[in-house]
């Protein structure tokens, strides 16, 4: 495996491993250009991960401090926790689901196709389907995504029975157990999925697709990359004239590290992605790196998540196999007369019992919450993810006091859900139960949004450099050598679950990379 | 379907006699004696009075009428483990099983744990549930009681399943109703 020299300045630099970051690093080092990656975390796989739910969110989640503000309910009940990610090799690509979708081609153009909405900053993405079409198909061989390029869907288990036979009871046309990328069949030299269940914590079997230990170690073969693990990344520097030049990472034992580049790539997740931007302020970058339009940090967005978990009378354990393999797309499109723009997806899903007592809802006691956790067994559920709308005061900045242990202030994470969310997630929470209901649910829950797993939007992609933070390119447009890599360039987050559209744009920014190197524009 | 055995049967220790709580729990100096004599405890730094409070604070948080109280038991002894080093802790459990005790005895004429109805054990619960005590036992419960694995089988839960090979042919896909809803 490659190791390079920390003064080579002709390296390009990823900060983060993830959807982002790893598929960058793995498709630059195939067209042989000399990559470092420097994850935060450890490197964990298949071999360590752990069956146990509050074992393994100890083992591979991002644990550093945060604070939250707003009025969401994740403050309240999780204040230190805004966000449920992963700091390991493969970021949250480890415990993701494996939801693999496609944004619908509306949903590029959401400004031109909702109107003007009253309090949000929306925004037509600089890019539309057409244009992405093959990247996604490219994203969806290396996932191995099921459900397209011929490879048969799961076999559903206990949990989308029940879901299935409520959506037809809905007379609900478009459900299926997802093009998730979970191998059906071996694909890529990796298994096929077991139904172990605990998805969230790690594939056991190496059947989900992650970039920790799929797409980092394609690309370390090349002897172009190296992932340097344990490297928290605290500041990115740059010369008078403005251009990159290098990162000052923290390193396993805290010592301050300098990492020289050619090109850096920010891929830390969209609320470390920011928060670094903004701590690289400089004399001649006062408000923080690429930020002279003001946008870093804005329009956060997390998705409109809710769950529905449904009791029954007859056992289903929904909790055997794959955490989340179901999905009905009916109520994705956009159609205003449901009283809201955008539209949201229903996936099945199950926790264990003790995330399951953490989150069905934060804070509650007595019989009627004990009632709920002794039909465990009996429960169904699903997630909901929908388009949530951007605002600007939705942000991650930094702390005015509190300093993380290399002495950087930490973010704090700032988010009020929008009218068009809340009317969102009420009309998914009735269509979900009334979906349960259909087939015989005795007590039907409407669970809050957990901590986020979709971070997006806070250094987006603009069609105009005063309107957001990358080109269409994920490019900065201050810094022609620094660019946007993670879902933190999304414009918008439309209803889909986000890694597919990621690991797409990382493809894509690969290419243009590579061209923009070879050229010597950068 | 392939369906779970939920029940698991107490195993009996020894015999002793003090005062009964309205658990069932035998407090004897500084031990806590389980009902059926299944379990005991020493709580010597916060005792064993505000201990049984505490457990008896416990269920009624949690109200599991299948988990004998030794599950509770093990959340309120981590706290007496944890007592000993931690004198703000000890102070502020006294401090609160106080106001609780005082609270019981003003509207029902007993200390909490001695308040036999659980309705009116949960109405005092129910004006308490901003002090720093309730707050901390019912957080500690959410992983102390339902990340015991011992508990798991009781809820239907069977935990790690890799090292069986999944559920592949366990299961997954077993339901058998759903026709006849």
């Amino acid at each position: 495996m490659a190791k390079f020299s920390k003064n080579d300045d002709s390296l390009v630099v990823i900060i983060g491993s993830g959807a982002g970051g790893g598929v960058l690093g793995m498709e630059l080092a195939m067209k042989g250009i000399k990559t470092v990656v420097l994850e935060a975390g450890g490197r964990h796989g298949p071999q360590d991960f752990v069956n146990d739910e509050w074992a393994s969110f100890g083992q591979i989640s991002w644990l550093d401090q945060r604070t939250t503000s707003g009025d969401w309910r994740v403050s309240r009940d999780f204040s230190g926790l805004p966000s449920w990610i992963v700091k390991a090799v493969g970021g949250s690509t480890l415990h993701w689901a494996g939801a693999s979708l496609r944004f619908q081609p509306h949903e590029w153009k959401v400004k031109t196709n909702y109107g003007n909405i009253k309090n949000t900053s929306i925004m037509d993405w600089p890019i539309d389907h057409k244009e992405m079409d093959k990247w996604y198909t490219r994203a969806e061989n290396h996932m191995g995504t099921l459900g397209t390029g011929g490879r048969e869907r799961l076999p559903g288990n206990n949990n989308y029975k029940v879901f299935e036979a409520g959506a037809k009871r809905m007379g609900y046309k478009n459900f299926h157990t997802g093009n998730m990328s979970i191998n059906s069949k071996p694909y890529d030299g990796r298994v096929a999925c077991q139904q172990i269940g605990f998805c969230f914590q790690g594939c056991k079997s190496g059947a989900k697709w992650s970039a920790g230990y799929v797409s980092i170690p394609k690309g370390e073969a090349t002897g172009n990359l190296e992932c340097r693990t344990n490297a928290q990344v605290i500041k990115i520097e740059h010369d008078k004239s403005g251009k990159v030049t290098g990162v000052v990472y923290a390193d396993a034992k805290g010592k301050q590290q300098r990492q020289k580049a050619r090109v850096v790539c920010v891929a830390g997740n969209s609320i470390e992605s920011p928060r670094l931007l903004l701590n690289s302020e400089s004399s001649m970058f006062k408000n923080g790196l690429a930020n002279s339009s003001g946008e870093v940090g804005k329009n956060y967005m997390r998705h409109m998540t809710a769950s529905t978990y449904a009791i029954f009378e007859n056992p289903v354990y929904f909790y055997r196999g794959t955490t989340m393999a179901g999905i009905v797309t009916d109520e994705s499109i956009n159609d205003p007369k449901r009283g809201f723009v955008g539209g949201y997806e229903l996936e099945t899903l199950a926790l264990g019992l003790p995330f399951m007592a953490a989150f069905l809802d934060p804070g509650q006691w007595g019989r009627g919450f004990a009632s709920s956790m002794e039909r465990y067994d009996h429960m169904a559920g699903l997630w909901i993810v929908g388009e949530d709308m951007p605002q600007s005061t939705n942000a991650v900045t930094l702390h005015k006091k509190l300093k993380d242990q290399h002495g950087m202030p930490i973010p704090n994470v700032n988010f009020s859900d929008h009218e068009n969310d809340i009317k969102m997630r009420n009309h998914a929470w009735k269509q979900s139960t009334a979906l349960y209901k259909s087939v015989g649910a005795t007590k039907v829950l409407q669970t809050p949004p957990y901590p986020s797993t979709h971070n997006l939007g806070t250094n987006r992609m603009s069609a105009s450099a005063k309107d957001g933070v990358c080109n269409r390119n994920g490019q900065t447009w201050d810094i022609k050598n620094l660019f946007i890599s993670d879902g933190s360039q999304f414009t918008t987050g439309a209803a889909e679950n986000p890694t597919l559209t990621i690991v797409a744009l990382a493809m894509r920014q690969a290419e243009f990379i590579a061209k923009q190197m070879s050229s010597k524009a950068i | 379907m392939r369906l779970l055995n939920k029940s698991t049967i107490s195993r009996r220790t020894f015999l002793k006699t003090g005062t009964v709580t309205a658990l069932g729990l035998t407090i004897m100096g500084p031990m806590i004696i389980g009902k059926d004599k299944s379990w005991a405890a020493t709580f010597s730094n916060i005792g064993a009075d505000d201990a049984a409070t505490l457990i008896q604070m416990a269920r009624d948080i949690y109200p599991h009428d299948f988990l004998a109280d030794k599950y509770y038991a093990k959340v309120i002894q981590g706290y007496d483990s944890a007592a000993g080093k931690d004198k703000a802790l000890k102070s502020m459990i006294s401090k609160e099983c106080k106001k609780i005790n005082s609270a019981a005895k003003k509207k029902y004429k007993n200390n909490y744990r001695m308040i036999n109805r659980e309705v009116e054990r949960v109405d005092i619960l129910k004006s308490n549930t901003k002090s720093p005590l309730f707050a901390k036992v019912r957080g500690d419960l959410v992983t102390g009681l339902y990340n015991n694995k011992e508990v798991w089988p009781k809820f239907g839960y069977e935990g790690e399943s890799a090292s069986k090979g999944g559920y592949l042919n366990r299961g997954y896909n077993d339901i058998d109703w759903l026709d006849k809803v």
